[in-house]
């Protein structure tokens, strides 16, 4: 049994249609990875999964509950984190207020302090820098304080939207090992990444998405060692 | 969220003492002043729950006022019915008219300036619905019955002292549901929507809901003061009532004093009615026409320039508060 099963989606903008037809599903523990060209509509299937996007067909499964059509802060609450794209923290607010914005959904409000335990153990780094303004870190930072604050509502699935974008080379390395760590501590990830071979590499299974239709879909070994994905995506 | 700490709670209290025995210390002249500056200070609060709490710019905010006025007003003249009943109706109605113009502007993501498009637009027709509507009298407009030296406070006759009071109590009660609001957990939810509404909804915040009871609460308090404001004043037209000069008078006083803070509209108000007078005066001395809005616009950009996040900040910040 998935902990997400998605079927049949159909997502448009107006006139123009970002997802036809996609679906996917995750097992529970598994990283399943996203990846595609700018525009493929990576960003779009997770939004669309949080209920961000109303989609026109299809469905979408958590947890054997049917949650097509709920709302974003709804779905939060049935334990569906989502770490946005660009590093949303709010840069007036101080590291501190920024996790505790994060045990939003109400099975997360009980445990605030357990979470943040976690989190600063995870990201001592936010732990020295509390009293901080989120607006003054540095990228890596923000990336570390987004995915805190998302990991203190307690999810059970993260929806990762391109966590190494725009950082430095080695930090997107220790994004990538954060990614695999959260995995091994029992949670369930869905990666959208651009960069295709790290992302392939940490992945359980794969599906690259082109166009708004999924393309292909196998094991991330697999899919490094495809000739379409080689020539399209790592240009070998 | 900084602490009324016993200091800030004392010089609260010696204010409203002062504000509560103020009748009796000033001439009719000083308490028609005041009195302004209550009604501001209130509707700039009530204002800045929008703004300066939810980040939601509304520049039409004399549709909740005048229908607030007209509902209370209408029901007086026409059914003999009082304004602490006829206040429901105003307030019911302004709530009506939020819930459409916030759901229509929040369901479809309008933002910023659009938003604040879409208020206008909306206090644009009603006050051309009223222009037109019999029962508020038209463009003619609609005006209560003074009775001198009758004081009824059932239904709202009165002199100066009564409505003194009465802006008073609005003022202090809203001041302090807003400070509730503040502290509570819708208040922290405008805060991260404020700060970015996207990652608000990533964190799970229920933003359509909080933004829609952000409008509709600001509403419902503006229209109170839209009722006062029509039993003290005993007359509305539409002309006025929906104007759009209305609408950004009641941003100025929480613009000037400080957005998002509890004591920006109070303070902003007393700068912006102070000067008002001062330079009604020096315009009367100097006798030139239009003088008065010239220095009135200068002052207003002169602190804006200076104090762009308002003065409140800034004299909290040299007092020592915070």
């Amino acid at each position: 049994m998935s902990l997400l099963q998605v079927s049949e989606i159909d997502l448009y903008y107006g006139d123009a249609q970002a997802l036809s037809g996609v679906g996917l599903h995750i097992d529970a523990r598994e990283i399943v990875a996203i990846v595609g060209a700018n525009g493929a509509g990576k960003s779009s299937l997770i939004r669309a999964i949080h209920g961000i996007h109303r989609t026109a067909r299809g469905r979408v499964v958590f947890d054997s509950t049917d949650i097509t059509g709920w709302t974003s802060h709804r779905v939060c609450e049935i334990g569906i984190g989502h770490v946005a794209e660009g590093r949303q923290v709010f840069p007036n607010l101080t590291v501190l207020e920024n996790l505790e914005m994060g045990a939003t959904p109400r099975h997360a409000r009980a445990h605030e302090k357990q979470s943040l335990e976690h989190v600063y153990g995870l990201f001592p780094r936010l732990a020295e820098r509390r009293g901080q303004a989120a607006g003054t870190l540095s990228g890596g930072e923000q990336q570390m304080l987004a995915i805190g604050r998302c990991l203190m509502g307690r999810p059970r699935l993260v929806m990762f939207d391109e966590p190494s974008l725009g950082l430095a080379p080695a930090i997107v390395q220790e994004m990538f090992r954060i990614v695999r760590r959260l995995n091994e501590d029992g949670l369930t990830i869905l990666l959208v990444e651009q960069n295709v071979t790290a992302s392939l590499k940490i992945a359980h299974r794969a599906y690259v998405l082109e166009n708004g239709r999924i393309e292909l879909e196998g094991s991330g070994e697999a899919l490094l060692s495809n000739d379409r994905v080689r020539q399209a995506y790592l240009g070998l | 969220m900084s602490r009324i700490t016993p200091r800030v709670m004392g010089g609260l209290a010696i204010l409203l003492a002062l504000l509560l025995v103020a009748p009796a210390l000033l001439g009719g002249y000083g308490l028609s002043v005041l009195i302004l500056v209550l009604y501001f200070a209130y509707v700039g609060q009530a204002w800045n729950i929008m703004m300066g709490f939810a980040g939601q710019l509304s520049l039409g905010h004399a549709l909740y006022a005048g229908l607030g006025g007209y509902m209370a007003a209408g029901l007086y003249f026409h059914y003999g019915i009082g304004p602490w009943a006829g206040m429901f109706v105003g307030v019911a109605a302004a709530v009506a008219a939020a819930a459409v113009v916030g759901y229509l502007g929040f369901r479809f993501s309008l933002a910023g300036v659009y938003f604040a498009l879409l208020t206008i637009a909306f206090a644009e027709f009603t006050r051309i619905g009223f222009d037109n509507w019999p029962w508020t009298g038209e463009s003619g407009g609609m005006f209560l019955r003074v009775e001198r030296g009758v004081t009824d406070v059932a239904n709202l006759r009165g002199g100066p002292v009564l409505f003194y009071y009465v802006i008073l109590f609005l003022a202090v009660a809203a001041f302090v549901l807003c400070r509730l609001l503040l502290e509570s957990r819708l208040g922290r939810y405008w805060l991260a929507i404020r700060e970015d509404a996207e990652a608000a909804q990533a964190v799970g915040v229920p933003v359509l809901k909080c933004k829609m009871l952000a409008v509709t609460i600001s509403a419902a308090l503006t229209a109170l003061a839209g009722v006062w404001n029509a039993f003290y004043y005993n007359n509305l037209f539409p002309e006025t009532a929906f104007a759009m000069g209305r609408s950004i008078e009641i941003t100025l006083a929480p613009i000037i004093g400080g957005l998002g803070t509890l004591f920006g509209p109070f303070v902003g108000a007393v700068v912006l009615t102070g000067l008002g007078e001062i330079f009604t005066a020096v315009g009367d001395k100097l006798d030139i026409p239009g003088i008065k809005q010239v220095f009135y616009g200068l002052a207003l950009l002169v602190i804006v320039m200076y104090r762009p996040a308002g003065i409140w900040p800034w004299l909290a910040a040299r007092l020592g508060i915070k």
